[in-house]
């Protein structure tokens, strides 16, 4: 089958292309854009044309990260429910963090969690392997082997960072000769303690025990000069805090090998969000202040962060149905990346929006991905960005339905999804 | 999106009592006016008015309490509701889902009221956003959040001392970081319209963010306690010494603690407030604690005409002349 999308305006930041072009794919591959390649409507019965008309045509999407909650959470997600939602929501990849139960620090996890994700055939995964054994923050893990026959695309410790910074360079220095990135989640656990929102003016109204900056920027104090003396490639996961974003920038500006993310949830929440203890709001690192949000942004912008992603961890009904404290930390986000990203359109240029959520993370990742190249992988989103919808929790397809962006009014819907150019995801009804 | 307006019907009566946060002087007020007409009640030689007769009011504790469980079911007693007491060890339940399942059951057998104490902020809000709609909740302290009944008693205490709430000058201290009571306090004076609230207390347990609550930082108890109308001494919690807050109960009594000597520093006509249980030697001293500018036994008996006014509003019968006599 060959399909030629036509009439779209194509953006794709990794070639500096937005322009209104046809895109001519077979084989799974983009063929040629533009022009039409010879021969390639010889046979039409072997031809599918998508008029995208109006439409914006992207890479697919790359979601740094996304926890999808298999193995060991069926009661949360599964990977077939999560890829589907990722698919309706344009994400072509999803990067998923090892913290499943088991923990991804064998090959025979990473094989399962592929072997779902193709019997599902809604999007590609790629997987971060432990960076310590059972991430207890102890043993390294067989990064090497993970490496070579999981084809795992970096390490992480997940959300539970190393204490002892002996182990932390000696894992930093391990990953390093292998080639690998260190994925890095930066709490210091003395100081986050059993906080759950933002030290600061709210968590002093509500009586919330609070996390202070400290917890975070601390972390990557420490985490930075291990860096330096190892030579590791480390990206830094969801930062929260516009002190963290100063380090970041400083470490680029030295010369250190060092990228980071945000949440698109932290770019549009505060800490004021959480009213009288909406637990929709409890997400980890916290929401800080509108300063810390309008300097993530910014950040964003310089591309000092390098990427936005969706942090997605979908819960069950139950674990946010108790007092704010006791409730499990997440947001259910693929269904909202892509719109909240586009909201960003007063700060950033289109082009940049789609560069932090494709080519971006598929640069961090090593992958091929997030481009629209000739001779790529047909992975591509299509959305209509004149759409105006109302998130309603109801109509969310991950099986976790916890937003905080209930009610919200967005712009821009995905009309069509590519995977190895095939069509997985269709709504034309938009 | 106005979640506050959870504690108000649409006539903007008070509906729950989760936080005094939000709610006008003029209902303070009115909780205050009907508190002073129950407090006629408790010394008849029948001290009952058959305002809340057929009502069915369930304490549920999740944390351990005497002087505050006892009042509120004096003061359902008092208005002839019948009262479940249950206290729940909060080891022995699994977090939300056990929680919403203990409500509904009791929803099932036609509670009208919950009256909760939980170890978590947010608990009593929580409950409240779940309750079926004809039920009321009032908050009995939850987490460091609030304790809005004991603040309402505190601020009865105070005006039948002070009327005037806009020429004071009340200090605060002690743990005001973990402190659902304070949180009250502050929120309630500052309703009521106190022009100067100081809280008193080293960093650790007054950090920074306590100025957003719109009080004044004091670190050194003698110049906290210059001049003030009131003083309200909190109760020092054990396991403060253990987080590294403090060093050492002899030291904060040396540094925090209420004694003659500082209390000359007030005004001479200061009065002295503890919310209880008392740490005797910790937080303030014996001859304070029991001396002539002492108003705490005062308090727990104003707790229960708080809470009878709390109650009676919640369920819209507040009114002694409205049925008090059949």
């Amino acid at each position: 089958m060959r399909i030629k999308i036509s009439n779209g305006f194509v953006i794709d930041p990794a070639n500096n292309i937005e322009a209104k072009h046809d895109i001519y794919i077979a084989e799974g591959r983009i063929a040629a854009i533009g022009i039409e390649p010879e021969g390639f409507s010889s046979d039409k019965n072997k031809l599918k044309t998508i008029d995208a008309s109006g439409c914006h045509v992207i890479p697919g999407i790359v979601d740094l990260r996304a926890r999808l909650r298999e193995p060991g959470l069926g009661n949360k997600g599964t990977i077939a429910s999560e890829t589907r939602a990722a698919a309706a929501s344009g994400i072509t990849t999803l990067c998923i963090p090892p913290d499943t139960t088991p923990v991804i620090d064998t090959t025979s996890v990473i094989e399962l969690i592929h072997q779902r994700a193709s019997e599902a055939g809604y999007a590609k995964i790629v997987t971060l392997a432990a960076l310590t054994a059972e991430l207890k923050g102890e043993q390294l893990s067989e990064m090497a082997l993970l490496k070579k026959y999981g084809n795992c695309v970096g390490v992480s410790n997940a959300l539970s960072p190393i204490k002892n910074n002996l182990v932390m360079r000696r894992a930093m220095e391990y990953a390093a000769s292998c080639g690998l990135t260190i994925f890095l989640h930066a709490e210091d656990q003395g100081l986050a303690g059993n906080g759950c929102a933002h030290e600061g003016a709210i968590s002093m109204r509500l009586g919330l025990p609070g996390i202070p900056e400290t917890a975070e920027t601390n972390a990557i104090s420490r985490d930075l000069l291990l860096i330096e003396q190892t030579g590791v490639r480390a990206h830094f996961c969801h930062l929260s805090s516009a002190r963290a974003v100063q380090m970041i920038a400083r470490a680029q500006y030295d010369g250190l090998p060092v990228t980071a993310d945000v949440t698109a949830h932290h770019l549009h929440l505060t800490e004021m969000d959480i009213g009288f203890f909406d637990s929709n709001c409890h997400v980890r690192p916290p929401l800080r202040t509108q300063r810390d949000r309008e300097a993530l942004i910014a950040a964003l912008a310089t591309g000092n962060i390098n990427a936005i992603c969706s942090d997605h961890e979908p819960h069950d009904a139950d674990a946010k149905l108790a007092p704010f404290g006791e409730t499990e930390p997440g947001i259910s986000a693929l269904e909202t990346l892509l719109p909240l990203a586009l909201r960003l359109s007063e700060e950033l240029s289109l082009s940049d929006v789609i560069d932090r959520i494709t080519s971006q993370p598929a640069k961090i990742l090593g992958i091929d991905a997030g481009t629209l190249s000739a001779g790529e992988k047909a992975d591509i989103c299509i959305y209509n960005p004149q759409t105006n919808w109302i998130l309603k929790t109801e109509d969310m397809l991950s099986a976790g339905h916890n937003s905080k962006f209930s009610g919200w009014e967005f712009k821009g819907k995905v009309t069509h999804t590519l995977l190895n150019g095939k069509i997985v995801y269709t709504n034309q009804s938009h | 999106m106005k979640q506050h307006d959870i504690q108000l019907d649409k006539d903007g009566k008070l509906r729950h009592f989760l936080t005094i946060e939000g709610l006008k002087k003029q209902m303070l007020l009115d909780i205050l006016d009907t508190a002073g007409n129950f407090s006629s009640v408790g010394a008849r030689q029948i001290k009952k008015v058959p305002l809340l007769r057929g009502k069915t009011i369930a304490n549920l504790f999740f944390e351990a309490s005497t002087r505050t469980r006892t009042t509120f079911e004096l003061a359902a007693k008092r208005l002839s509701a019948d009262v479940l007491n249950i206290n729940i060890n909060t080891s022995a339940t699994s977090k939300g889902e056990s929680l919403l399942d203990m409500l509904r059951n009791l929803e099932a057998m036609q509670v009208d009221m919950f009256v909760v104490r939980h170890n978590s902020s947010g608990a009593a809000h929580f409950i409240a956003q779940h309750v079926a709609p004809h039920i009321s909740v009032i908050n009995a302290g939850d987490g460091s959040h609030a304790h809005p009944t004991q603040a309402m008693l505190d601020m009865f205490t105070i005006r039948r001392y002070k009327p005037d709430f806009s020429k004071l000058t009340v200090a605060i201290v002690g743990d005001i970081m973990h402190s659902r009571v304070a949180r009250s306090q502050i929120h309630a004076l500052n309703t009521l319209g106190v022009p100067e609230i100081r809280v008193i207390g080293p960093q650790t347990i007054i950090p920074k963010e306590a100025a957003h609550l719109g009080v004044h930082v004091y670190h050194d108890m003698q110049q906290g306690l210059q001049n003030v109308d009131v003083v309200i001494m909190l109760r020092l919690q054990r396991e403060r010494m253990e987080g590294a807050l403090l060093p050492s109960e002899h030291e904060y009594f040396h540094m925090f603690g209420l004694t003659e000597e500082k209390l000359k520093l007030a005004k001479a006509d200061a009065i002295v407030m503890h919310p209880g249980p008392i740490n005797r030697g910790v937080e303030i001293e014996s001859s304070v604690a029991d001396g002539p500018q002492s108003v705490i036994l005062e308090q727990v008996t104003h707790g229960i005409s708080i809470r009878m006014a709390v109650m009676s509003m919640a369920l819209g019968r507040s009114s002694l002349t409205d049925g008090g006599q059949n």
